[in-house]
């Protein structure tokens, strides 16, 4: 009986008011931002360098995968344990079959299918059957984990060819794309290599996104919808060229675009755009946010279930890919904890535990805000027993700080 | 010693937006059986909650004195430590706990913090006894029909030393043999000198064992009567829990009913989705035509809800028996989306639990069920969402600054608005809505009686499920009384008066 007489009418809202309505969606960039420079205070700034840059993307990017997968099954209000067990299974799967020769391309295509297939097996289970996620998760937990160490035979399997190592390690960066300048490096100047390619997509990335921007926002303003406060426009653009502007300069200075990046960059593209403009996308939102209202709108809240957990299998195997790239071998222990690690991303990203709230890339910045924080303190000498009690403390900080601001938000 | 157990003086109490209860007074003598009466929404539960303390003290104006001290409620279980029960008309057991765990439950007596579980079904016995219940104290409640699971709330009442019980509407979900026990338990209770208050909705039963009858409107008290001193009367009963006056609450407009049945249902039959064998809705047949408004009427509880939802798409019950015939085909729906996809739109009677995704912004509230008309292989059309968005929000009057606003913000009003704009978006012909106005203010209703009137000008079909008589009279070409599960009868507009559709949902089975 707690209905709001919200029936004020209607005033454009002030710079300030809209910058609070909206602080909830970009709290996660300042937490971000705070920790780095946190960071490079403490590590005198070499966690900012281009090679630690660099690092933090291969060294997160199984993660990461993961993480976009997982703020799905949580926006639908269910949890996915399972994720490290299939993660390592579909590892070592690839291991297997790029040894057979197959070649890369067929290796990962075959890879991922192998997570598809995993993903309807758990799906069925829990959008059909309706057993609850929990358990049909915490089942494929130890199936895959005991199926993993079934066929690699409890022994790591190193790829054949160093060329699968390169899906992690490896960058893009053409020759012809290259020149080399005097940088100061410790008060001397050195020469050293810049890679053009980063700066080139870099600033072709910006056009392209200040160009749909602004498509956007005179659709709108022809349509006489309301729209966001010109001050507030710009500098959220500014944000965005400024945030694309610092990643191509520091990829240009180390060894050119990783490949993972480009691998995470595409997955983002696409899942954002699928919760975002789709209708998939919407029914995800809304049988996580009233499955019982979503039925009686005529929404098929099983099927949308199933292909979730569809989604979250092929991930895994995406993962398990980058994983066994990044080590160079597939290990039967592989995955361990990657479950917990991609639930925190998504939850310190600003997904709601009952569902019906969360974005893909806020699970990014949780997963970067983890990943920051095990580089960092990894900078600094401190042991990964720290690293635990650190990363617990951001985690609950961070889910309080969003239930704190959706109370505010009329949101619960 | 204080003739009166119980006396309410001049109590108010007000819910965002609704005045549930209005300068209420009434008292209770000690041991009679006091029984209040009204309509839905006159505030009969809502002052036996502010009686009990569900809701607290210092939520309402006014003084309640139980044995002639004020009383100062907190929770509930103050009013428990007073010796007050209340058992709610959903039941408040704990479903997989033993009878005699649910009687003593909340109240365990314990020596040194341990539990003496064998003479506590040795005690429960006497209890199962007074109650009528013949039942092993060690059997799990849920395993137990409705009216047993009753008799377990009323021996729980008594294992406290009960002096006042409470029951509101005891006997809404029994069958006529168990009604029937139940209320000698109530005179039984009455000669041990337990004091009772019932709520109830069915009139012979109240006549047949009110010492003191109250009667409740629009949240304030008509009269008090004394049932052997005063000459009552169902009939006088009926009168004053109705009458009111209903000038101008409807808009005005006339429209012509069509001769082709849109919809036509024949021997529908719905289970309840947990007890299987129960049956909430039996044989209803009925049609409605082209261009008509139909209301269905009768108390809650009298399945009117289950009925319309079971059609929709088997979106209630565990099964359900009959045919459904919509533009003269006979159609299977298996989910609501099969409704929809054949011209149906249901609006919910829950709001919150079953209409609205309140998380969730009007503009996507409203796009929910028609994204495959806005879209384009699967990509929606943001521009053409939100265009259709801010045409409802201003067709229909919604009150928020931007249709990106998220919908727990709206008033209860609003809201229902968002949920028909949800409805018309997907353009149904035939338009089902659940207590359409239930908990908004006049002004928003009237409102929503217009846009249902249009959408029959529109050669729409629309039926309206109302607990509101009046509602029923002002909007409906025809009118179907339910009670009980069963269609008891059906009205014309010209014929139909609140007294006829109270006395035809109260009237007994056998007289049909």
């Amino acid at each position: 009986m707690k209905g709001k007489n919200n029936t004020a009418n209607i005033q454009p809202m002030s710079f300030l008011e809209v910058a609070k309505t909206n602080m909830r969606n970009y709290s996660m960039f300042i937490m971000l931002t705070v920790i780095m420079i946190g960071f490079a205070i403490l590590t005198t700034g070499i966690n900012l360098s281009p090679r630690n840059f660099t690092n933090i993307f291969i060294q997160n990017s199984y993660i990461l995968v993961l993480a976009v997968g997982m703020v799905l099954v949580i926006i639908i209000g269910n949890i996915d344990l399972s994720v490290g067990s299939i993660a390592a299974f579909t590892g070592a799967i690839a291991a297997i079959l790029y040894n057979t020769g197959i070649g890369l391309f067929l290796t990962v295509f075959l890879t991922i299918g192998a997570g598809l297939i995993i993903g309807m097996w758990q799906g069925y289970w829990i959008a059909y059957v309706k057993i609850p996620a929990f358990i049909v998760t915490l089942a494929g937990m130890l199936l895959f984990r005991g199926l993993t160490y079934i066929i690699t035979n409890v022994t790591p399997i190193t790829p054949k060819t160093d060329s699968f190592k390169q899906l992690s390690i490896g960058t893009v960066s053409p020759q012809f794309l290259r020149i080399t300048a005097l940088m100061e490096k410790r008060g001397k100047m050195v020469p050293q290599d810049i890679h053009l390619l980063p700066i080139i997509v870099g600033l072709i990335v910006i056009i392209f996104l200040l160009f749909i921007a602004l498509r956007e926002r005179n659709k709108k303003i022809r349509n006489n919808f309301h729209v966001l406060p010109v001050q507030y426009f710009i500098g959220k653009q500014v944000f965005l060229i400024a945030l694309i502007l610092v990643m191509s300069v520091q990829f240009a200075q180390y060894r050119g675009i990783p490949i993972v990046f480009i691998i995470l960059a595409i997955t983002v593209a696409i899942f954002t755009f699928m919760t975002k403009n789709t209708i998939f996308g919407r029914y995800i939102y809304a049988v996580g946010g009233n499955s019982k209202s979503a039925k009686l709108s005529g929404i098929n809240s099983e099927n949308i279930t199933f292909f979730v957990h569809v989604i979250m299998g092929g991930l895994c195997g995406l993962s398990g890919i980058l994983f066994t790239a990044y080590m160079n071998s597939a290990l039967p222990d592989a995955g361990d904890l990657f479950e917990l690690e991609a639930i925190a991303a998504s939850f310190i990203g600003g997904a709601s535990a009952s569902g019906g709230i969360g974005t893909i890339i806020g699970a990014i910045m949780g997963g970067l805000i983890m990943g920051i924080i095990n580089n960092g303190m990894s900078l600094m000498n401190i042991g990964a027993n720290w690293q635990y009690v650190v990363k617990a403390l951001v985690l609950l900080l961070a889910v309080w700080y969003d239930i704190y601001t959706r109370k505010k938000s009329g949101m619960v | 010693m204080n003739e009166y157990i119980l006396e309410v003086q001049n109590l108010t109490k007000v819910f965002p937006g609704v005045r549930a209860l209005d300068n209420v007074s009434f008292k209770v003598k000690k041991g009679e059986i006091h029984c209040l009466c009204g309509e839905n929404g006159a505030g009969k539960s809502t002052l036996m909650k502010v009686v009990s303390g569900v809701h607290p003290h210092d939520s309402f104006n006014g003084k309640v004195s139980f044995n002639g001290k004020e009383t100062n409620y907190k929770t509930v279980k103050d009013s428990e430590n007073d010796n007050m029960a209340i058992i709610h008309q959903e039941l408040a057991l704990s479903p997989y706990l033993t009878i005699f765990e649910n009687i003593f439950l909340g109240h365990i007596k314990t020596k040194h913090g341990i539990i003496n579980w064998n003479k506590l079904i040795i005690d429960s016995r006497q209890y199962l006894k007074k109650v009528g219940l013949n039942e092993n104290p060690e059997t799990i409640v849920s395993k137990m029909g409705v009216g047993k699971q009753q008799l377990v709330e009323i021996a729980r009442a008594l294992s406290k030393n009960v002096e006042l019980l409470i029951l509101d509407e005891p006997t809404s979900s029994l069958n006529d043999n168990e009604s029937e026990k139940l209320l000698l338990l109530i005179n039984e209770l009455k000669n041990e000198g337990i004091t009772c208050i019932m709520i109830s909705h069915k009139l012979n039963e109240v006549m047949e064992i009110a010492d003191s009858i109250t009667i409740l409107r629009d949240g304030q008290t008509i009269n008090s009567y004394d049932v052997k001193k005063d000459n009552v009367s169902e009939e006088l009963i009926i009168k004053q829990m109705v009458g009111r006056d209903m000038t101008h609450r409807f808009p005005d407009q006339t429209h012509d009913v069509g001769t082709i049945n849109v919809l036509e249902v024949k021997d529908w039959s719905v289970f309840h989705p947990e007890y299987p064998d129960l049956e909430v809705v039996r044989n209803a047949s009925f049609h409605l035509k082209q261009g008509e408004i139909l209301a269905f009427c009768g108390p809650m509880g009298a399945g009117r809800t289950e009925l319309m939802m079971s059609l929709f798409g088997k979106a209630y019950g565990s099964r359900s028996t009959g045919q459904v015939f919509v533009h003269g085909r006979e159609e299977h729906f298996h989910t609501p989306k099969d409704a929809i996809a054949k011209g149906m739109g249901y609006v919910s009677e829950d709001r919150k639990d079953l209409g609205l995704i309140l998380i969730q912004s009007v503009k996507n509230n409203i796009s929910n069920s028609s994204l495959k008309k806005l879209s384009y292989m699967g990509i929606i059309n943001k521009g053409k969402e939100t265009l259709e968005a801010e045409n409802y929000k201003k067709s229909l009057n919604i009150k928020t600054p931007t249709v990106n606003q998220i919908v727990n913000n709206l008033s209860g009003g609003n809201q229902q608005k968002v949920v028909l704009s949800r409805c018309l978006l997907a353009d149904p012909d035939i338009f089902i809505v659940d207590e359409p106005t239930r908990g908004i203010d006049v002004g928003a209703k009237y409102e929503i009686y217009s846009i249902l009137k249009d959408l029959v000008k529109e050669g729409k079909s629309v039926i309206i499920v109302t607990s509101e008589m009046p509602e029923a009279i002002g909007m409906a070409d025809r009118i179907y009384v339910m009670n009980e599960g069963l269609i008891k009868g059906e009205l014309s507009r010209a014929e139909a008066s609140q007294e006829k559709i109270m006395t035809m949902a109260l009237k007994k089975i056998e007289e049909n």
